[in-house]
Protein backbone atom coordinates (compact mmCIF):
# COMPACT_ATOMS: atom_id res chain seq x y z
CA UNK A 1 0.00 0.00 0.00
CA UNK A 2 1.54 3.29 -1.07
CA UNK A 3 1.00 6.54 0.80
CA UNK A 4 1.85 9.87 -0.79
CA UNK A 5 2.98 11.54 2.36
CA UNK A 6 4.30 14.74 3.91
CA UNK A 7 5.86 14.54 7.39
CA UNK A 8 4.31 17.80 8.61
CA UNK A 9 0.82 17.08 7.27
CA UNK A 10 -1.68 16.17 9.99
CA UNK A 11 -3.92 14.53 7.36
CA UNK A 12 -1.09 12.25 6.25
CA UNK A 13 -0.24 11.54 9.87
CA UNK A 14 -3.81 10.25 10.40
CA UNK A 15 -3.07 7.51 7.89
CA UNK A 16 0.40 6.73 9.27
CA UNK A 17 -1.04 6.54 12.78
CA UNK A 18 -3.94 4.31 11.75
CA UNK A 19 -1.57 2.01 9.87
CA UNK A 20 0.70 1.76 12.91
CA UNK A 21 -2.25 1.02 15.20
CA UNK A 22 -3.66 -1.65 12.90
CA UNK A 23 -0.29 -3.18 12.02
CA UNK A 24 -0.41 -2.37 8.30
CA UNK A 25 2.91 -1.69 6.54
CA UNK A 26 2.90 1.38 4.30
CA UNK A 27 5.18 2.14 1.44
CA UNK A 28 5.86 5.85 1.99
CA UNK A 29 6.32 8.10 -1.03
CA UNK A 30 7.45 11.52 0.33
CA UNK A 31 5.88 14.53 -1.41
CA UNK A 32 7.69 17.88 -1.51
CA UNK A 33 4.61 19.78 -0.27
CA UNK A 34 6.70 22.66 1.08
CA UNK A 35 8.53 24.47 -0.38
CA UNK A 36 8.12 22.55 -3.66
CA UNK A 37 4.28 22.41 -3.95
CA UNK A 38 4.69 19.01 -5.61
CA UNK A 39 1.08 18.13 -4.75
CA UNK A 40 0.00 20.70 -7.34
CA UNK A 41 2.32 19.32 -10.01
CA UNK A 42 1.16 17.23 -13.00
CA UNK A 43 2.02 13.79 -11.55
CA UNK A 44 0.01 14.21 -8.37
CA UNK A 45 -2.83 16.20 -9.95
CA UNK A 46 -3.33 13.26 -12.32
CA UNK A 47 -3.85 11.06 -9.26
CA UNK A 48 -5.83 13.59 -7.24
CA UNK A 49 -7.37 16.51 -9.14
CA UNK A 50 -8.18 18.14 -5.80
CA UNK A 51 -4.46 18.82 -5.36
CA UNK A 52 -4.31 17.59 -1.78
CA UNK A 53 -2.48 14.88 0.10
CA UNK A 54 -2.63 12.21 1.45
CA UNK A 55 -3.25 9.87 -1.45
CA UNK A 56 -3.39 6.13 -0.79
CA UNK A 57 -2.89 3.59 -3.56
CA UNK A 58 -3.56 -0.11 -3.18
CA UNK A 59 -3.54 -1.95 -6.49
CA UNK A 60 -6.19 -0.27 -8.61
CA UNK A 61 -7.72 1.52 -5.68
CA UNK A 62 -6.86 5.21 -5.26
CA UNK A 63 -8.19 7.09 -2.23
CA UNK A 64 -7.86 10.85 -1.78
CA UNK A 65 -9.86 11.38 1.42
CA UNK A 66 -8.13 10.55 4.68
CA UNK A 67 -11.38 9.40 6.33
CA UNK A 68 -11.86 6.82 3.60
CA UNK A 69 -8.27 5.68 4.09
CA UNK A 70 -8.84 5.16 7.83
CA UNK A 71 -11.92 3.07 7.11
CA UNK A 72 -10.05 1.08 4.48
CA UNK A 73 -7.15 0.26 6.81
CA UNK A 74 -9.48 -0.65 9.66
CA UNK A 75 -11.78 -2.80 7.50
CA UNK A 76 -8.81 -4.67 6.09
CA UNK A 77 -6.72 -5.23 9.19
CA UNK A 78 -8.56 -4.42 12.41
CA UNK A 79 -12.35 -4.05 12.08
CA UNK A 80 -12.76 -3.24 15.79
CA UNK A 81 -11.57 0.27 14.84
CA UNK A 82 -14.78 0.74 12.79
CA UNK A 83 -16.84 0.80 16.00
CA UNK A 84 -20.11 -0.80 16.82
CA UNK A 85 -22.46 -1.23 13.84
CA UNK A 86 -25.72 -0.53 15.71
CA UNK A 87 -27.53 2.45 14.20
CA UNK A 88 -26.61 5.04 16.85
CA UNK A 89 -22.87 4.34 17.24
CA UNK A 90 -22.40 3.73 13.49
CA UNK A 91 -23.94 7.10 12.72
CA UNK A 92 -21.87 8.72 15.42
CA UNK A 93 -18.66 7.44 13.78
CA UNK A 94 -19.82 8.93 10.47
CA UNK A 95 -20.80 12.18 12.17
CA UNK A 96 -17.28 12.66 13.58
CA UNK A 97 -15.56 11.54 10.38
CA UNK A 98 -17.45 14.28 8.52
CA UNK A 99 -16.92 16.75 11.34
CA UNK A 100 -13.14 16.22 11.05
CA UNK A 101 -13.18 18.25 7.81
CA UNK A 102 -14.17 21.31 9.81
CA UNK A 103 -11.03 20.84 11.88
CA UNK A 104 -8.92 20.65 8.72
CA UNK A 105 -10.56 23.76 7.28
CA UNK A 106 -10.17 25.83 10.45
CA UNK A 107 -7.32 24.56 12.66
CA UNK A 108 -5.41 23.17 9.68
CA UNK A 109 -5.67 26.40 7.71
CA UNK A 110 -4.71 28.48 10.77
CA UNK A 111 -1.63 26.29 11.22
CA UNK A 112 -0.61 26.59 7.54
CA UNK A 113 -1.06 30.35 7.81
CA UNK A 114 0.99 30.72 10.98
CA UNK A 115 3.69 28.23 10.16
CA UNK A 116 4.13 28.05 6.38
CA UNK A 117 2.86 31.55 5.45
CA UNK A 118 -0.26 30.41 3.58
CA UNK A 119 -2.74 33.22 2.84
CA UNK A 120 -5.91 33.30 4.94
CA UNK A 121 -7.88 35.40 7.38
CA UNK A 122 -6.42 34.24 10.66
CA UNK A 123 -9.11 35.80 12.88
CA UNK A 124 -11.90 34.10 10.95
CA UNK A 125 -10.03 30.78 10.94
CA UNK A 126 -9.44 30.94 14.68
CA UNK A 127 -13.09 31.79 15.33
CA UNK A 128 -14.17 28.78 13.24
CA UNK A 129 -11.61 26.63 15.04
CA UNK A 130 -12.93 27.71 18.42
CA UNK A 131 -16.49 26.86 17.40
CA UNK A 132 -15.38 23.39 16.28
CA UNK A 133 -13.33 22.78 19.45
CA UNK A 134 -16.29 23.77 21.65
CA UNK A 135 -18.45 21.27 19.82
CA UNK A 136 -15.83 18.56 20.23
CA UNK A 137 -15.42 19.37 23.93
CA UNK A 138 -19.20 19.12 24.43
CA UNK A 139 -19.28 15.79 22.60
CA UNK A 140 -16.50 14.38 24.75
CA UNK A 141 -18.11 15.59 27.97
CA UNK A 142 -21.35 13.81 26.99
CA UNK A 143 -19.37 10.67 26.26
CA UNK A 144 -17.75 10.84 29.71
CA UNK A 145 -21.17 11.11 31.32
CA UNK A 146 -22.06 7.91 29.46
CA UNK A 147 -18.88 6.40 30.85
CA UNK A 148 -17.04 6.39 27.50
CA UNK A 149 -13.59 7.89 26.93
CA UNK A 150 -13.70 8.08 23.13
CA UNK A 151 -15.83 9.90 20.57
CA UNK A 152 -18.13 7.12 19.42
CA UNK A 153 -17.54 4.25 21.78
CA UNK A 154 -15.78 3.06 24.92
CA UNK A 155 -12.84 2.19 22.72
CA UNK A 156 -11.04 4.28 20.10
CA UNK A 157 -12.36 4.17 16.54
CA UNK A 158 -11.51 5.71 13.20
CA UNK A 159 -13.48 8.77 14.36
CA UNK A 160 -10.92 9.53 17.07
CA UNK A 161 -8.00 9.14 14.68
CA UNK A 162 -9.71 11.45 12.17
CA UNK A 163 -10.17 14.22 14.74
CA UNK A 164 -7.06 13.89 16.88
CA UNK A 165 -4.18 15.31 14.77
CA UNK A 166 -5.49 18.80 13.94
CA UNK A 167 -6.74 19.19 17.51
CA UNK A 168 -3.43 18.17 19.07
CA UNK A 169 -1.63 20.63 16.78
CA UNK A 170 -4.01 23.54 17.49
CA UNK A 171 -1.27 25.56 19.30
CA UNK A 172 0.77 25.58 16.05
CA UNK A 173 -1.94 27.84 14.64
CA UNK A 174 -2.07 29.98 17.77
CA UNK A 175 -5.17 28.27 19.20
CA UNK A 176 -4.80 27.21 22.84
CA UNK A 177 -6.26 23.99 24.21
CA UNK A 178 -6.26 25.31 27.80
CA UNK A 179 -10.05 25.92 27.87
CA UNK A 180 -10.87 22.30 26.94
CA UNK A 181 -10.22 19.80 29.77
CA UNK A 182 -12.16 16.95 28.14
CA UNK A 183 -10.16 17.36 24.93
CA UNK A 184 -6.93 17.23 26.90
CA UNK A 185 -7.96 14.00 28.66
CA UNK A 186 -9.03 12.48 25.35
CA UNK A 187 -5.70 13.46 23.79
CA UNK A 188 -3.88 11.69 26.62
CA UNK A 189 -6.04 8.61 26.16
CA UNK A 190 -5.20 8.48 22.45
CA UNK A 191 -1.49 8.93 23.05
CA UNK A 192 -1.63 6.07 25.56
CA UNK A 193 -2.92 3.55 22.99
CA UNK A 194 -0.50 0.68 22.34
CA UNK A 195 1.42 1.26 19.14
CA UNK A 196 0.86 5.05 19.09
CA UNK A 197 3.36 6.94 16.94
CA UNK A 198 4.32 10.64 17.01
CA UNK A 199 4.67 13.38 14.43
CA UNK A 200 6.59 16.67 14.78
CA UNK A 201 4.59 18.77 17.25
CA UNK A 202 2.75 15.79 18.77
CA UNK A 203 4.71 14.23 21.58
CA UNK A 204 4.50 10.82 23.13
CA UNK A 205 3.30 10.66 26.73
CA UNK A 206 6.18 11.12 29.08
CA UNK A 207 6.81 8.01 31.02
CA UNK A 208 5.42 8.26 34.49
CA UNK A 209 8.05 9.23 37.02
CA UNK A 210 8.93 6.42 39.42
CA UNK A 211 7.35 6.78 42.83
CA UNK A 212 9.47 8.85 45.15
CA UNK A 213 11.29 6.77 47.74
CA UNK A 214 10.61 8.09 51.23
CA UNK A 215 13.17 7.57 53.98
CA UNK A 216 11.82 6.08 57.22
CA UNK A 217 11.68 9.30 59.24
CA UNK A 218 10.22 11.46 56.44
CA UNK A 219 7.01 9.55 55.87
CA UNK B 1 16.02 55.21 20.72
CA UNK B 2 19.47 54.93 19.15
CA UNK B 3 19.95 53.38 15.74
CA UNK B 4 20.30 49.65 16.20
CA UNK B 5 23.51 48.12 14.89
CA UNK B 6 21.46 45.28 13.41
CA UNK B 7 20.10 47.68 10.76
CA UNK B 8 23.35 47.33 8.81
CA UNK B 9 23.38 43.53 8.77
CA UNK B 10 22.31 41.14 6.01
CA UNK B 11 19.15 39.06 6.38
CA UNK B 12 17.52 36.31 4.32
CA UNK B 13 14.26 37.51 2.77
CA UNK B 14 13.24 34.67 0.47
CA UNK B 15 14.26 31.64 -1.56
CA UNK B 16 16.18 32.48 -4.72
CA UNK B 17 14.33 29.65 -6.50
CA UNK B 18 10.98 31.34 -5.81
CA UNK B 19 11.91 34.83 -6.98
CA UNK B 20 9.56 36.19 -9.61
CA UNK B 21 8.84 39.50 -11.29
CA UNK B 22 5.51 39.71 -9.51
CA UNK B 23 7.27 39.98 -6.15
CA UNK B 24 6.53 39.01 -2.60
CA UNK B 25 5.65 41.27 0.30
CA UNK B 26 7.39 40.57 3.55
CA UNK B 27 9.07 42.55 6.36
CA UNK B 28 12.41 43.23 7.98
CA UNK B 29 12.64 44.49 11.55
CA UNK B 30 9.16 45.94 11.44
CA UNK B 31 9.53 47.58 8.03
CA UNK B 32 7.42 46.26 5.16
CA UNK B 33 9.61 45.29 2.21
CA UNK B 34 9.06 43.80 -1.23
CA UNK B 35 11.29 41.21 -2.88
CA UNK B 36 11.17 40.60 -6.62
CA UNK B 37 13.19 39.53 -9.62
CA UNK B 38 14.64 42.59 -11.35
CA UNK B 39 14.87 42.96 -15.12
CA UNK B 40 18.63 42.36 -14.94
CA UNK B 41 18.09 38.95 -13.30
CA UNK B 42 19.18 40.15 -9.87
CA UNK B 43 17.04 40.37 -6.80
CA UNK B 44 15.39 43.74 -6.26
CA UNK B 45 14.35 44.60 -2.72
CA UNK B 46 12.53 47.79 -1.79
CA UNK B 47 11.84 49.20 1.64
CA UNK B 48 8.74 50.73 3.14
CA UNK B 49 9.21 54.11 1.47
CA UNK B 50 10.10 52.56 -1.90
CA UNK B 51 13.86 53.05 -1.45
CA UNK B 52 16.06 50.39 -3.02
CA UNK B 53 17.83 48.23 -0.46
CA UNK B 54 21.21 46.52 -0.80
CA UNK B 55 20.47 42.96 -1.98
CA UNK B 56 22.26 39.87 -3.21
CA UNK B 57 21.60 36.19 -3.95
CA UNK B 58 23.69 33.61 -2.10
CA UNK B 59 23.29 30.17 -0.49
CA UNK B 60 19.92 29.58 -2.12
CA UNK B 61 18.42 32.74 -0.66
CA UNK B 62 17.87 36.41 -1.37
CA UNK B 63 19.61 38.64 1.17
CA UNK B 64 18.91 42.27 1.97
CA UNK B 65 19.83 44.97 4.46
CA UNK B 66 17.90 47.98 5.71
CA UNK B 67 21.07 50.03 6.21
CA UNK B 68 24.62 50.18 4.88
CA UNK B 69 26.30 46.81 5.29
CA UNK B 70 29.93 47.35 6.29
CA UNK B 71 30.95 43.92 4.97
CA UNK B 72 29.79 41.62 2.19
CA UNK B 73 27.64 38.69 3.29
CA UNK B 74 29.69 36.19 5.35
CA UNK B 75 31.53 33.45 3.46
CA UNK B 76 30.70 29.74 3.63
CA UNK B 77 33.60 28.33 1.60
CA UNK B 78 32.22 24.78 1.84
CA UNK B 79 29.10 25.87 -0.04
CA UNK B 80 31.15 26.11 -3.24
CA UNK B 81 32.83 22.72 -2.87
CA UNK B 82 31.94 20.47 -5.80
CA UNK B 83 29.84 17.41 -5.05
CA UNK B 84 27.65 18.90 -2.35
CA UNK B 85 23.85 18.75 -2.54
CA UNK B 86 22.36 22.16 -1.77
CA UNK B 87 19.05 21.85 0.04
CA UNK B 88 16.46 24.64 0.25
CA UNK B 89 14.47 23.50 3.27
CA UNK B 90 11.83 26.26 2.98
CA UNK B 91 10.48 28.84 5.37
CA UNK B 92 8.94 28.15 8.78
CA UNK B 93 7.44 31.07 10.70
CA UNK B 94 7.95 31.13 14.45
CA UNK B 95 6.42 33.50 16.99
CA UNK B 96 9.66 34.09 18.88
CA UNK B 97 12.61 36.45 19.04
CA UNK B 98 14.99 35.97 16.10
CA UNK B 99 17.86 35.83 18.60
CA UNK B 100 16.11 33.08 20.55
CA UNK B 101 15.82 31.02 17.35
CA UNK B 102 19.60 31.19 16.89
CA UNK B 103 20.31 30.53 20.56
CA UNK B 104 18.20 27.36 20.49
CA UNK B 105 20.07 26.18 17.40
CA UNK B 106 23.35 26.50 19.33
CA UNK B 107 22.14 24.42 22.26
CA UNK B 108 22.91 20.71 21.99
CA UNK B 109 21.67 19.81 25.46
CA UNK B 110 18.06 19.75 24.23
CA UNK B 111 18.66 17.05 21.58
CA UNK B 112 17.65 13.96 23.61
CA UNK B 113 14.52 15.65 24.94
CA UNK B 114 13.21 17.48 21.87
CA UNK B 115 14.65 15.40 19.01
CA UNK B 116 14.27 12.08 20.79
CA UNK B 117 15.63 9.08 18.87
CA UNK B 118 16.92 11.28 16.04
CA UNK B 119 19.53 13.74 17.32
CA UNK B 120 19.67 12.38 20.84
CA UNK B 121 18.28 9.73 23.15
CA UNK B 122 18.15 9.05 26.82
CA UNK B 123 20.26 8.01 28.67
CA UNK B 124 22.94 9.63 26.43
CA UNK B 125 22.25 13.15 27.66
CA UNK B 126 25.79 14.09 28.73
CA UNK B 127 27.38 17.00 26.83
CA UNK B 128 31.15 16.53 26.90
CA UNK B 129 33.53 19.43 27.37
CA UNK B 130 34.14 21.57 24.31
CA UNK B 131 35.74 24.85 23.32
CA UNK B 132 34.01 28.20 22.79
CA UNK B 133 35.63 31.42 21.61
CA UNK B 134 34.88 34.76 20.03
CA UNK B 135 37.33 34.87 17.12
CA UNK B 136 38.48 38.46 17.00
CA UNK B 137 39.82 38.46 13.42
CA UNK B 138 36.67 37.08 11.86
CA UNK B 139 34.47 38.67 14.52
CA UNK B 140 32.48 35.45 14.87
CA UNK B 141 31.42 33.14 17.67
CA UNK B 142 32.81 29.58 17.33
CA UNK B 143 32.24 26.41 19.32
CA UNK B 144 34.51 23.49 18.43
CA UNK B 145 35.27 19.95 19.63
CA UNK B 146 31.62 19.35 20.41
CA UNK B 147 30.70 15.66 20.61
CA UNK B 148 27.38 13.98 21.05
CA UNK B 149 25.93 10.50 20.72
CA UNK B 150 23.14 10.46 18.12
CA UNK B 151 20.76 7.64 17.18
CA UNK B 152 20.21 9.05 13.66
CA UNK B 153 22.60 11.92 13.04
CA UNK B 154 21.65 12.38 9.39
CA UNK B 155 19.40 10.85 6.78
CA UNK B 156 22.52 9.09 5.53
CA UNK B 157 23.50 7.67 8.96
CA UNK B 158 22.89 4.01 9.64
CA UNK B 159 22.32 3.54 13.33
CA UNK B 160 23.79 5.50 16.22
CA UNK B 161 27.12 7.30 15.99
CA UNK B 162 29.08 9.78 18.07
CA UNK B 163 28.86 12.96 16.04
CA UNK B 164 31.38 15.80 16.03
CA UNK B 165 30.06 19.33 15.72
CA UNK B 166 31.32 22.85 15.19
CA UNK B 167 29.07 25.86 15.51
CA UNK B 168 29.67 29.24 14.02
CA UNK B 169 27.76 32.54 14.35
CA UNK B 170 28.89 34.93 11.61
CA UNK B 171 25.93 37.36 11.86
CA UNK B 172 23.46 38.15 14.62
CA UNK B 173 20.62 36.05 13.18
CA UNK B 174 22.55 33.39 11.25
CA UNK B 175 24.28 30.28 12.46
CA UNK B 176 26.18 27.57 10.62
CA UNK B 177 26.69 24.13 12.00
CA UNK B 178 29.36 21.76 10.74
CA UNK B 179 28.80 18.15 11.56
CA UNK B 180 30.28 14.70 10.93
CA UNK B 181 29.38 13.59 7.44
CA UNK B 182 28.57 9.85 7.63
CA UNK B 183 29.32 8.97 3.97
CA UNK B 184 32.53 11.09 3.82
CA UNK B 185 34.69 10.94 6.90
CA UNK B 186 37.02 13.93 6.89
CA UNK B 187 34.45 16.34 5.45
CA UNK B 188 31.83 18.30 7.33
CA UNK B 189 28.17 18.54 6.43
CA UNK B 190 26.95 22.15 6.52
CA UNK B 191 23.59 22.92 8.09
CA UNK B 192 22.55 26.52 8.48
CA UNK B 193 19.84 28.46 10.18
CA UNK B 194 19.19 31.76 8.43
CA UNK B 195 16.71 33.86 10.39
CA UNK B 196 14.73 36.78 8.98
CA UNK B 197 13.68 39.10 11.82
CA UNK B 198 10.13 40.29 11.04
CA UNK B 199 9.61 41.84 14.47
CA UNK B 200 11.31 41.52 17.84
CA UNK B 201 9.06 38.57 18.65
CA UNK B 202 8.41 37.11 15.19
CA UNK B 203 10.69 35.55 12.62
CA UNK B 204 10.79 33.58 9.41
CA UNK B 205 13.39 30.84 9.61
CA UNK B 206 15.06 29.58 6.44
CA UNK B 207 17.13 26.46 7.14
CA UNK B 208 19.57 25.52 4.37
CA UNK B 209 22.05 22.69 3.92
CA UNK B 210 25.09 21.76 1.83
CA UNK B 211 25.63 18.02 2.22
CA UNK B 212 27.66 15.19 0.84
CA UNK B 213 24.97 12.61 0.22
CA UNK B 214 24.37 11.18 -3.22
CA UNK B 215 21.86 8.60 -2.11
CA UNK B 216 19.01 10.25 -0.26
CA UNK B 217 16.27 11.77 -2.44
CA UNK B 218 16.02 15.58 -2.12
CA UNK B 219 12.52 15.44 -0.63
CA UNK B 220 13.72 13.14 2.17
CA UNK B 221 16.54 15.56 3.01
CA UNK B 222 14.02 18.43 3.18
CA UNK B 223 11.63 16.42 5.35
CA UNK B 224 14.37 15.32 7.73
CA UNK B 225 15.38 18.92 8.44
CA UNK B 226 11.78 20.21 8.59
CA UNK B 227 10.96 17.50 11.11
CA UNK B 228 13.79 18.63 13.35
CA UNK B 229 12.99 22.29 13.06
CA UNK B 230 9.27 21.89 13.67
CA UNK B 231 10.07 19.88 16.81
CA UNK B 232 11.85 23.04 18.03
CA UNK B 233 9.11 25.40 16.99
CA UNK B 234 6.65 24.79 19.81
CA UNK B 235 9.47 25.03 22.37
CA UNK B 236 10.57 28.35 20.87
CA UNK B 237 7.04 29.74 20.94
CA UNK B 238 6.74 28.98 24.65
CA UNK B 239 10.03 30.37 25.93
CA UNK B 240 9.95 32.77 28.86
CA UNK B 241 10.98 35.54 28.69
CA UNK B 242 10.22 35.91 24.99
CA UNK B 243 13.06 38.32 24.29
CA UNK B 244 16.64 37.11 24.76
CA UNK B 245 17.98 38.41 28.09
CA UNK B 246 21.39 40.06 27.64
CA UNK B 247 22.06 40.86 31.27
CA UNK B 248 24.53 38.59 32.97
CA UNK B 249 23.05 36.63 35.81
CA UNK B 250 19.54 36.32 34.52
CA UNK B 251 19.73 32.71 33.44
CA UNK B 252 22.30 30.46 35.05
CA UNK B 253 24.44 28.86 32.37
CA UNK B 254 25.47 25.21 32.47
CA UNK B 255 28.37 23.77 30.52
CA UNK B 256 26.13 23.01 27.59
CA UNK B 257 25.14 26.66 27.43
CA UNK B 258 28.68 28.02 27.01
CA UNK B 259 28.01 28.78 23.37
CA UNK B 260 24.88 30.66 24.30
CA UNK B 261 26.82 32.72 26.85
CA UNK B 262 29.43 33.64 24.23
CA UNK B 263 26.69 34.45 21.71
CA UNK B 264 24.96 36.78 24.16
CA UNK B 265 28.23 38.46 25.10
CA UNK B 266 29.03 38.99 21.41
CA UNK B 267 25.54 40.39 20.71
CA UNK B 268 25.82 42.78 23.63
CA UNK B 269 29.28 43.93 22.66
CA UNK B 270 28.03 44.90 19.19
CA UNK B 271 24.74 46.38 20.32
CA UNK B 272 22.85 43.68 18.41
CA UNK B 273 19.81 44.07 20.58
CA UNK B 274 16.80 43.72 18.26
CA UNK B 275 14.89 40.85 19.90
CA UNK B 276 16.83 41.18 23.15
CA UNK B 277 15.86 42.30 26.59
CA UNK B 278 18.47 44.50 28.24
CA UNK B 279 17.23 45.01 31.75
CA UNK B 280 16.02 42.31 34.05
CA UNK B 281 12.23 42.55 34.24
N1 LIG C 1 -8.86 15.30 1.18
C1 LIG C 1 -8.56 15.78 2.51
C2 LIG C 1 -7.38 16.74 2.36
C3 LIG C 1 -6.59 16.96 3.60
C4 LIG C 1 -5.76 18.23 3.46
O1 LIG C 1 -6.29 19.35 3.57
N2 LIG C 1 -4.47 18.08 3.19
C5 LIG C 1 -3.59 19.23 3.08
C6 LIG C 1 -2.25 18.90 3.64
S1 LIG C 1 -2.33 18.70 5.39
C7 LIG C 1 -3.41 19.59 1.63
O2 LIG C 1 -3.11 18.74 0.83
N3 LIG C 1 -3.64 20.85 1.29
C8 LIG C 1 -3.46 21.31 -0.04
C9 LIG C 1 -2.86 22.66 -0.02
O3 LIG C 1 -2.85 23.27 1.05
O4 LIG C 1 -2.38 23.10 -1.07
C10 LIG C 1 -8.24 14.63 3.42
O5 LIG C 1 -7.72 13.63 2.93
O6 LIG C 1 -8.53 14.72 4.62
FE1 LIG D 1 16.40 21.58 18.26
Amino acid sequence: MKLYDYVLSPSCYKVRLMAALTGVALDIRPVDFHPGAEHRGPELLALNPAGSIPILEDGDLVLTESSAMLVYLAAKAAPQWLGNDAAGPAASVQQWLSFSHRLTASLGAARLHEMLLRPGNIDVLRAQATAALRELEAGLVEQRIRGQCFLASDRPTVADIACFPYVALAPDGGVSLDPYPAIRLWSRAIRAIDGFIEMPGIHRLHELKPEPVLEGGEA
Amino acid sequence: MTRNAMIDEWYPVGLASQLDAHGRKTALMGEPIEVRLGEDGNAEVTGGNGRVLPACIRYGHVWASLGDPQKPLFAIPEADQPGRRLVDVGVVRVRCSPLRAVENFLDIAHFPFVHTDILGAEPHTEVQNYKVEIREDEDEVWATQVQFYQPQAAKSAEGGITTQYMYRVPAPTCSILYKTCPPRPGEWDVITLFVQPLAEDLCDVWPWMALFDDETPMTDLIHFQQTIFVQDRSILENQIPGLLPLDPGMEIPTRADLTSVAYRRWLKRHGYTYGAQLVAQ
